[in-house]
């Protein structure tokens, strides 16, 4: 391998399947459905996508909390798909993951000291005064002091719970962090707080993070690479700055355009898209964007789109750019 | 200037928690006029919704109070209004949208049930009227065949289209004032591009007036005219949306203007405002921002600062005080 990759996933699939009652036939939900990316060591990429894409399944699947259907995972080279539980266990120790609602994640009945106590005691890291030393060590980096040792999460404001949540998740020193929708649940100024919090625990661990998110903006703000979902799929592959100055895919397009804008004079060309998601467990044929998409052509609904390379590993799967590419410039430029 | 529809005095809402009194709105004055959008921005813990809530008289009648001040719709004082009177009011000539489309609608009645509600109550129409009125005002809201759609169960649409479902319940008895409660929060992106444009296109339609309750810059950027920003309870600073924008003037706009990401370098430091906003009874003595603001002097520790105001342009701060700029 020419890059240091950390992190490698190939053709993931992850099905439900759904009873719809004693003699009828199960359906099959296509909540992630065969993904590849690759995430290099000390970088952070991002999951992009609405609700249902399957962004959170393709975390949760990666740490192991379900399996997967089919696909491998490749966690520093080991196929983590196929080890055994023990092993596995091991493993767990070196990825983390930090949660979206700082109010449902941790215990109600335990207090901080015994919060961050369990993940040392169970993968039986340091012995009895230094773990203490350890607590008291990343309070101190996340924000919080020991006066805070003894209380339990209720006593907490939103902040300082997804601060805990990070402290439980750094304790372990791990190279990998899934963080799914980190901010999504905090008010405006304490969301800067703690996103300023996650960028500094890089910098001083190296830390490499999986960040998954709807808020286009704070993606922007603070991620390398993006991967763009949309029903179980990637749509678009391509470098923070580069997605956002030319994004290819008419969904990444639209998206983008949805942001409300920043100040009140600023004027900006909006592609609304047309009705809701279809629902994973009848999604469209061909291209499963093509019953939304502005710029959907015959060939969209019959045969769905294989992967088109742009520059710097930018990559988009599209119909619009699988013929040639100057009859498609048009198509964008006159819509 | 046109007439104002909605008109808050020193409005004061109390709390009875126990044997504690806490209050978490102190002297809020504002007001809203015909054909405008007001946009009352706060974080968690602001009293924004508890504002809009006293608006519709839907404050909690055992533990809460108003003490003093007035809420004037349309002339008409309300906040001594009595629950009969309440109810000729509400839904009639004061709608609201809420937040959440999926816990707001009844999951046990059908759609064309739940909006037939108003219509019974306020107009007295023959079924077939009533029929009529809601199909028309779900092709408003830009459902598809809403024929059907009437005798279908909230379950059985998608966050987007309940919330346009609870938009045209809004929409149906034509309200002089809509108070919207963080309308897009609960949806995705391009929904929320779908609903603003939506409520943008009903709003400009005549004098409709909207109060629209969010924590989110943007959304406010997008649809307001005049935006009123809340801060534990107060009003710090209140003005027409390209001034506040321009010019803001109170530590905590700016500071959260200036929080948003896309206000800030890649990869930089966030600005961030240091620590919490205060819960109600940990409000003391002096300007309420004063423990988090980044300019705070002495004087903001000891004292309340009046609202200073120029060109209608208001902002509860003492360093707006020069001698010559205290109006009031």
């Amino acid at each position: 391998m020419a890059e240091d990759y950390l992190v490698k996933v190939q053709n993931l699939k992850k099905y439900y399947e759904v009873s719809k009652g004693m003699f009828k036939q199960k359906t099959i939900i296509r909540a992630v459905d065969d993904v590849s990316f690759s995430i290099k060591r000390g970088e952070t990429y991002a999951l992009v996508g609405e609700s249902g894409c399957g962004k959170s399944t393709t975390g949760k699947t990666i740490l192991g909390l379900t399996d997967a259907t089919a696909g491998e995972i490749y966690f520093q080279g080991k196929d983590i798909t196929k080890i055994s539980y023990s092993d596995m266990r091991k493993l767990r120790k070196d990825f983390q993951m930090i949660f979206q609602d700082p109010y449902a994640s941790l215990n109600p009945k335990k207090t901080v000291r015994e919060i961050l106590m369990e993940p040392l005691r169970i993968h039986k890291k340091f012995e009895g005064k230094e773990r203490e030393k350890k607590i008291h060590e990343i309070l101190e980096i996340v924000g919080l002091s020991k006066s805070h040792l003894h209380r339990y999460p209720h006593e907490f404001s939103g902040g300082q719970r997804q601060r805990i949540g990070i402290a439980r998740a750094v304790i372990l020193q791990p190279d990998f962090i899934i963080a799914d929708e980190p901010v999504s649940a905090l008010d405006v100024s304490v969301q800067s707080q703690v996103i300023n919090l996650m960028l500094d625990l890089q910098k001083e661990f190296g830390l490499t993070y999986l960040f998954i998110s709807h808020d286009l903006s704070v993606i922007e703000h603070m991620t390398d690479r993006v991967a763009v979902m949309y029903l179980g799929k990637i749509v678009e592959v391509a470098e923070t700055e580069e997605l956002f100055e030319n994004p290819k895919h008419p969904y990444t397009q639209a998206l983008i355009s949805a942001v409300p804008v920043a100040h009140p004079r600023e004027e900006r060309k909006r592609i609304i898209l047309k009705g809701d998601v279809p629902s994973p467990a009848n999604p469209p044929k061909g291209c499963p964007f093509h019953t939304r998409c502005p710029f959907a052509m015959d060939i969209c609904s019959e045969k769905a789109p294989e992967e088109v390379f742009f520059t710097d590993g930018h990559k988009a799967t599209c119909h619009l750019y699988t013929n040639s590419k100057e009859e498609i410039k048009d198509v964008i430029r006159n819509s | 200037m046109a007439e104002s529809i909605l008109e808050i005095k020193d409005l004061k809402i109390q709390f009875q928690n126990g044997k504690h009194i806490v209050q978490p709105i102190r002297e809020v004055s504002f007001q809203i006029k015909a054909g405008q959008t007001v946009g009352i921005v706060g974080e968690s813990g602001s009293g924004k919704s508890v504002t809009s809530l006293a608006v519709m008289g839907l404050l909690p009648d055992r533990i809460s109070s108003i003490p003093s001040g007035e809420i004037l719709f349309d002339g008409k004082e309300l906040t001594k209004l009595k629950e009969k009177e309440w109810r000729k009011i509400r839904g009639n000539e004061i709608s609201m949208i809420f937040q959440e489309p999926m816990t707001s609608l009844n999951p046990v009645f059908t759609i064309g049930q739940q909006l037939s509600e108003p219509l019974k109550r306020h107009r007295q129409l023959s079924n077939k009227e009533q029929k009529a009125a809601i199909i028309k005002v779900l092709k408003q809201v830009g459902i598809p065949r809403p024929e059907q759609i009437i005798h279908e169960y909230p379950h059985q649409l998608s966050g987007g289209m309940r919330q346009r479902v609870m938009i045209s319940m809004a929409l149906l008895c034509e309200p002089k004032l809509m108070i919207a409660d963080e309308p897009t929060t609960a949806l995705d992106v391009t929904i929320q591009a779908q609903i603003l444009s939506l409520l943008k296109k009903i709003t400009s339609k005549k004098d409709r007036s909207l109060m629209l309750i969010t924590h989110d810059l943007g959304v406010v950027a997008e649809m307001c005219d005049w935006v009123v920003v809340m801060y534990a309870g107060e009003i710090v600073e209140s003005a027409e949306v390209n001034e506040l924008f321009d010019r803001p003037l109170h530590p905590y706009t700016r500071g959260l203007i200036q929080s948003l990401p896309s206000n800030n370098e890649r990869k930089s430091k966030l600005y961030a405002i240091q620590g919490q906003v205060p819960k109600p009874e940990q409000v003391k003595q002096g300007c309420i921002f004063a423990n988090r603001c980044p300019l705070a002097m002495e004087k903001c520790f000891q004292e309340s600062p009046p609202a200073f105001q120029e060109d209608g342009h208001l902002s509860k701060c003492w360093l707006q005080s020069s001698d010559e700029g205290v109006v009031r």
